[in-house]
């Protein structure tokens, strides 16, 4: 069987420093991968290269048995890989339920699969926003929210592409312990659901809790790739990232 | 079409003092957005200022148009100092989009050039010096002082910010900023007054390009326009942020245009701009030199 | 700025009873005017609607996408030149079809620009916008087909066809139907699929890329159209004036207003550019009147920095907030 996602020889520099050094990493369907390194160790850029949202100098992205090099970034949400940002990136004029719409409207309704009405859009919309308890401030705008609100709206909008893959980066950063609970839940919900998910963490409880799989990352290499439980204990990934 | 050598070579001088001219035009701009990131396209209506500063100058005082420019550079200084703080209070601050920003200064260009028409009208203005008209007869070609002289005055200007920026600590400060302001916080330097101080340079810069603007060509308001895409396409095909890189770029306008208007007639010479702007933005939009 | 999600007045009001209603309304004015009979209010309805179109075209790519499009004389002179070209070439070609082949050429050039410099920063697509106001009308000044540098004579026929009476009824009329045309294309914009997508280009660009919107498309779209709308604003000018150079065609106040009235308005709404053709449009009237007709064309300039400055979400903003 095929992996969903293969990346292979990925490699990225940025002028002289060079962030990712063939990367090969493979993603089954259903899988839930953590990946977790120090920070600066290239894992948004990792995120960025696969999505799209940068170019990598060299190696190769599949998904779904289709190569994606020269796709654009929205060409490649709309088959089905979507992310959340590290920093959040709310469309600030828009209110929250307008915020989800946007993915609805350019991913579900671009596929062959089905265009949604308004009327279901806009139930669509609450629903999402109800998964991540944000459902009674639908009509206000990102700025009255908080930090941790933000990032939830964050993975409502990935959420909201009906993804096959799905990246939360950092989604959790700065929640408190029954925040984190819930995003965990709900992350396991999605994947149920049949969404792959790779989950990109420091967090280490919620990473050993949710993940199948564990990958390391450490200044532009992979150093680690295996079960949880054996990659913890992987005396260089000790010596790199979880330290003392 | 027969190509004369003299006429060719001619040509391609005066488009090299051209070119000298062009970057004090444009140096300028390279620091404000370049530097800065600030897109002040009003930047050609403060070289008309100075134009018409170095013209008062001139015609009421009977000064040397270039002396006029540098008396007033303080001013210049301070009227960049002061449309900064402005700039940075409104718009920088609130981290807006660039939408308000560009339509700012689009405003400061409009009002300039409009104040300049009541004032002075919309006839051509010309100054008086010694040395515009005769030219140095070297042999093969000519050298107009026309051109020789602000090209000079040009380089020496050019040069001169190049030694500030890389041997003052002020100087350094602002290559700094351009770079990383939190670095630049915790040497105790505050990274606004050094924009500040920056941009007041910038503009400062315009009062000297203005004097030459007036002895290479006679100026009216509206001759502004032309400029901004030359010295944004200077900008961009030099590399922003880089100094070198910008001369080399003027020089290559200034030939191109010169060339051109030999050739095909000097009205075209606008476009020429526009066209090495576009195929720059479509093949390399780092530039020549850029980073 | 204002979102998509309130706007302006008759917030119930869309699609085809907007339309109408629009129609009524553009009805009544041009009654009221054949009633009033005065050649002057004509041609001062004339320029302030030509000025709600120009500004609605500039506010589709400029407030609701956020890309700034300093060549607006570009394209409204495309208009007007075509035109005087077409006029001279098929003396008997209507008006209106004349509209729209100026639309059609504007649109194209606003599509091949966009295509050269939509891909890099929004900063270079506005600086690409000054150049293009400068070539044009270097191109057209060489132009010796259309008058150059001397301009071109038009003479404007004695009756209005269809409608009679004065000819510049005929060209109010005009003016009046491309406006219709134009607020009801903004209006459908704003709570459409199209709408929102420009929304979340204008306010962050990547996020939208990653949420599915292919920004490239969106925003040829939007420059495509802005730039139709403004080459047929320009269509009708050479009659109205009848006597086009370039120093006119392309007077940078065409630019000036056309950025100024909908950052006046509001860039939000359909509504915004609408108020501020017709306060800014009024107040330069009733200055040229009374002080002089150089002083008048320097406040559009002035106003729009200080509302640039002080309140940016436009007049149209300044009262939805107070709801």
């Amino acid at each position: 069987m095929t992996a969903l996602l293969e990346v292979a020889g990925l490699g990225k520099r940025f002028g002289g420093f060079v962030a990712l050094e063939s990367i090969d990493l493979e993603v089954q369907q259903g899988e839930r991968l953590g990946l977790i390194g120090p920070n600066g160790s290239g894992k948004s850029t990792l995120v960025n290269c696969i999505c799209g949202t940068l170019r990598n100098e060299s190696g190769s992205v599949r998904f779904a048995e289709e190569a994606l090099d020269g796709l654009s970034a929205h060409e490649r949400t709309r088959r089905g890989l979507a992310r959340s940002f590290q920093l959040p990136r709310p469309f600030a004029s828009l209110s929250l339920a307008e915020n989800i719409r946007i993915p609805i409207l350019y991913t579900v309704n671009a596929r062959a699969t089905g265009h949604l009405s308004r009327a279901a859009i806009d139930a669509r919309c609450l629903e999402l926003l109800g998964q991540v308890g944000l459902a009674a401030k639908a009509e206000r705008r990102p700025r009255d929210l908080t930090q941790i609100e933000m990032r939830k709206l964050e993975l409502a909008r990935a959420m909201a592409a009906e993804p096959k893959l799905l990246i939360a980066d950092e989604a959790m950063a700065g929640l408190s312990h029954a925040e984190v609970d819930e995003i965990i839940a709900l992350l396991i919900r999605l994947n149920a659901e049949g969404v792959t998910v790779i989950m990109i963490e420091h967090i280490m409880r919620a990473v050993m809790e949710f993940s199948q799989r564990l990958a390391v990352l450490v200044a532009g290499r992979k150093i680690a790739d295996g079960p949880p439980q054996d990659v913890v204990r992987d005396p260089e990934v000790v010596r790199a990232y979880l330290g003392e | 079409m027969a190509v004369s050598l003299d006429l060719l070579m001619n040509a391609v001088i005066s488009g090299l003092l051209l070119g000298g001219f062009y970057a004090a035009v444009s140096v300028g701009v390279a620091i404000s957005f370049g530097m800065l990131d600030v897109v002040n396209i009003a930047h050609p209506a403060f070289i008309l200022l100075g134009s018409y500063v170095a013209f008062i100058g001139n015609t009421v005082f009977g000064i040397d148009p270039i002396l006029a420019s540098t008396i007033l550079l303080p001013a210049f200084y301070l009227l960049g100092m002061a449309l900064y703080q402005v700039y940075y209070v409104a718009f920088e601050r609130r981290d807006d989009q660039s939408l308000r920003g560009l339509s700012f200064f689009f405003g400061v260009l409009f009002i300039t050039e409009v104040t300049l028409v009541l004032i002075f009208g919309v006839d051509y203005r010309t100054v008086q010096a010694p040395y515009i008209g005769p030219s140095l007869n070297l042999g093969l070609f000519d050298l107009p002082l026309r051109l020789l002289v602000p090209f000079l005055v040009s380089m020496v200007m050019v040069v001169g910010l190049q030694i500030f920026l890389s041997r003052t600590f002020v100087g350094r400060a602002v290559q700094a900023v351009a770079q990383d302001q939190q670095a630049l916080r915790l040497m105790a330097a505050n990274p606004t007054k050094i924009k500040r101080i920056a941009f007041g340079l910038s503009i400062a810069t315009a009062s000297l390009a203005g004097a030459c603007l007036i002895i290479i060509q006679p100026v009216e308001p509206s001759i502004g326009r032309e400029y901004i895409g030359r010295i944004f396409a200077i900008c961009v095909l030099g590399g922003l942020g880089s100094f070198p890189g910008m001369v080399i770029a003027a020089m290559t306008l200034g030939i191109a245009e010169s060339l051109t208007a030999t050739f095909f007639g000097p009205s075209w010479a606008p476009a020429v701009s526009f066209g090495i702007l576009l195929v720059t933005l479509a093949v390399r939009p780092s530039g020549i030199l850029g980073r | 700025m204002a979102s998509l999600v309130v706007s302006g007045a008759a917030p119930g009001l869309r699609g085809v009873p907007f339309t109408l209603a629009l129609i009524v309304v553009a009805v009544a004015i041009f009654a009221f005017g054949r009633w009033l009979d005065s050649s002057y209010a004509f041609f001062i309805g004339y320029v302030v609607v030509q000025y709600i179109v120009l500004g609605t075209a500039w506010n589709i790519l400029g407030g609701y996408t956020g890309y700034v499009n300093f060549g607006i004389t570009a394209f409204f002179a495309i208009g007007a030149y075509s035109t005087v070209a077409l006029h001279k070439l098929v003396p008997t070609l209507p008006l209106p079809a004349m509209i729209v082949v100026s639309g059609v050429l504007a649109g194209l050039v606003g599509l091949g620009t966009g295509y050269l410099t939509l891909r890099l920063r929004g900063v270079f697509f506005s600086i690409a916008t000054l150049a293009l106001a400068v070539v044009v009308q270097t191109l057209i000044t060489n132009w010796d087909f259309v008058g150059g540098a001397r301009g071109a004579y038009v003479l404007r026929p004695k009756v209005a066809p269809l409608i009679g009476g004065e000819y510049v009824q005929y060209l109010f009329l005009l003016m009046l139907g491309m406006c219709v045309i134009v607020l009801a294309t903004a209006r459908g914009i704003e709570r459409s699929a199209l709408g929102y997508g420009f929304a979340a280009i204008r306010d962050d660009e990547g996020a939208a890329e990653a949420s599915g919107v292919p920004t490239l498309k969106l925003k040829l779209i939007a420059t495509t159209l802005s730039g139709g709308f403004m080459g047929m604003a320009g269509a009708p000018l050479p009659f109205y004036v009848t006597y086009l150079d370039p120093a006119s065609g392309f007077s940078l106040n065409y630019a000036v207003n056309a950025i100024a009235m909908p950052l006046i308005g509001g860039t939000g709404s359909w509504l915004g550019p609408v108020v501020g053709a017709v306060l800014v449009g009024g107040l330069q009237e009733y200055l040229r009147v009374t002080i002089s007709s150089a002083v008048n064309v320097l406040v559009a300039g002035v106003l729009m920095v200080a509302f640039v400055i002080a309140a940016p979400q436009g007049i149209v903003g300044l009262f939805q907030r107070k709801r």
